[in-house]
């Protein structure tokens, strides 16, 4: 079993900072006034009941979504700022691993990896290609299914695609989308391995959105608990699991039920 | 408009064009085939009685060289490619955004407008002229044999009986029109794919109102482009 490593982190550099971040989709309220940071070589996981906004905030942290109000600084430039070209300049350097591990249907596991590495480095030859896909599918412990289409993979295997996708580009920053969701709990072990086995080799910082308490155990140095638009408390694991507040007790008891 | 802004924007993904070309010309072949001799040998046959009760058969193959080149062609592949390529653009960008797949496009720093629109709608502006030239042939061909086949007519003959009443402001609508078709089956099918929501009940809607907002489409138009067409022949 992999093992965190705290000793990577550098807690003089915030790698991402958010001050006072407010989203709402009409009238519904999803981020209320977020403050949140991840240092350099961090991994912090966002725990929270469904619908309170975890992937809203990966969403606007990687550009997908703007924000309403609020500032949102990654690798010390302001996202919402940024114009398309900047934009797609920061996203080489993050990685996202998406709930549906949303690999291309139409493109075997090979594809899949090589597409984003030859659309953003120029003049990369065949052979180049070759090395850089075989290393991460080896990384991930998937090499055997390279010429397999994402429809012939498990869901496991789906999700280890999608984090080999992300990591091809040597991202600074993994941002996964509820990675185990869906997932038996051998599988879940396995993509925790994972998670911080990608923290160790790639030196990433990441923020994992899940509502599983073994992979935010497991593969976090601090957690964030996100409810009602806001987070309530944030630290370790213990201190946020040894909490006095009514609302994170309940959390945990049902999650424990569960 | 974010298309023509888009078109000539580098990096111009070549390989992706040829690709869609190839999905949507010569995977359109077979049926385009079929649809417009079928079309050619119908259109023969309805026409004649009529000509005949006027002792005008002899117009049989101006009549039908006019009615295929002009609009027949164009309208049919255009109506046949709203259906088959149409439905499958909505469909596939409608899944592909439900799924996420434009949004991990969109986050590995790949254009998905680019790379999916901008493609496909080069793809089927480009395909569908030909395929609407090809389907006029076919079509010709078709009334040809039926011709061949109650009055022994040669090829030559046919021809120039076919092409003599045709202009070159007939010819070139044909092809305009079938552009804009083609612009236009992209353009819808891209459209309501890349605004498909709801899941997989979304995915079956883009692909519906795809085809049926393409068919209406096109109808107007080549009401519009007729009516250009007959405005500077006057002129």
């Amino acid at each position: 079993m992999e093992q965190l490593n705290e000793h990577i982190i550098d807690k003089s550099e915030s790698v991402i900072s958010i001050h006072g971040l407010y989203k709402s989709f009409d009238e519904l309220h999803v981020l209320t006034g977020v403050d949140f940071n991840v240092f350099k070589g961090e991994n912090v996981a966002v725990l929270g009941k469904s619908g309170t906004g975890k992937s809203v905030l990966i969403k606007i942290i990687a550009g997908l979504l703007k924000p309403d109000r609020g500032e949102v600084i990654v690798l010390g430039k302001h996202v919402d700022k940024l114009d398309p070209k900047e934009l797609d300049a920061l996203r080489l350097h993050i990685g996202f691993s998406f709930q549906s591990s949303a690999l291309y249907d139409s493109m075997n596991v090979y594809q899949n990896l090589a597409f984003p590495l030859t659309m953003n480095v120029k003049n990369l030859s065949k052979k180049e290609v070759d090395v850089a896909v075989n290393e991460t599918l080896d990384a991930v412990g998937l090499l055997d299914k390279i010429k397999q289409m994402p429809a012939d993979l498990s869901g496991g295997q789906r999700k280890r695609i999608g984090i080999a996708r992300t990591l091809i580009l040597k991202p600074q920053i993994m941002l996964y989308d509820e990675p185990t969701s869906g997932l038996d709990p051998v599988t879940s072990a396995e993509i925790n391995e994972l998670i911080i086995k990608v923290q160790k080799q790639y030196n990433t910082s990441s923020v994992i959105i899940t509502h599983d308490l073994t992979c935010a155990k497991t593969t976090s140095n601090r957690i964030a608990m996100l409810l009602d638009g806001k987070f309530l408390k944030m630290g370790t694991f213990e201190e946020v699991f040894e909490s006095d507040n009514e609302q994170l007790k309940s959390f945990f008891n049902y999650n424990f039920i569960q | 408009m974010r298309f023509f802004k888009e078109v000539f924007k580098s990096p111009v993904h070549w390989k992706e064009i040829i690709n869609q070309c190839f999905e949507v010309g010569y995977k359109s072949l077979a049926l385009i085939t079929v649809t417009g001799f079928i079309t050619g040998i119908v259109f023969t046959k309805q026409s004649r009685p009529s000509l005949e009760d006027f002792g005008a058969q002899s117009w049989l193959p101006s009549l039908i060289g006019i009615a295929i080149i002009k609009a027949l062609g164009p309208l049919v592949t255009a109506l046949i490619c709203a259906g088959k390529v149409g439905s499958s653009i909505g469909a596939e960008l409608g899944s592909m955004k439900v799924t996420e797949q434009i949004d991990a496009m969109e986050v590995s720093a790949i254009n998905p407008f680019k790379y999916l629109v901008v493609t496909r709608v080069c793809a089927t502006t480009l395909a569908i002229p030909v395929l609407a030239l090809y389907c006029s042939a076919v079509a010709l061909t078709g009334s040809f044999i039926n011709i061949y086949m109650e009055e022994s007519t040669s090829f030559l003959s046919f021809a120039q009986n076919t092409f003599k009443t045709l202009t070159f402001i007939d010819i070139f609508s044909a092809v305009g029109k079938s552009i804009v078709f083609g612009y236009t089956i992209g353009i819808v099918g891209c459209y309501k794919g890349f605004h498909a929501v709801q899941g997989t009940r979304g995915v079956g809607k883009a692909a519906n109102q795809a085809v049926v907002l393409a068919m209406f489409l096109i109808f107007v138009e080549e009401i519009i482009i007729v009516q250009i067409a007959n405005w500077i022949r006057l002129y």
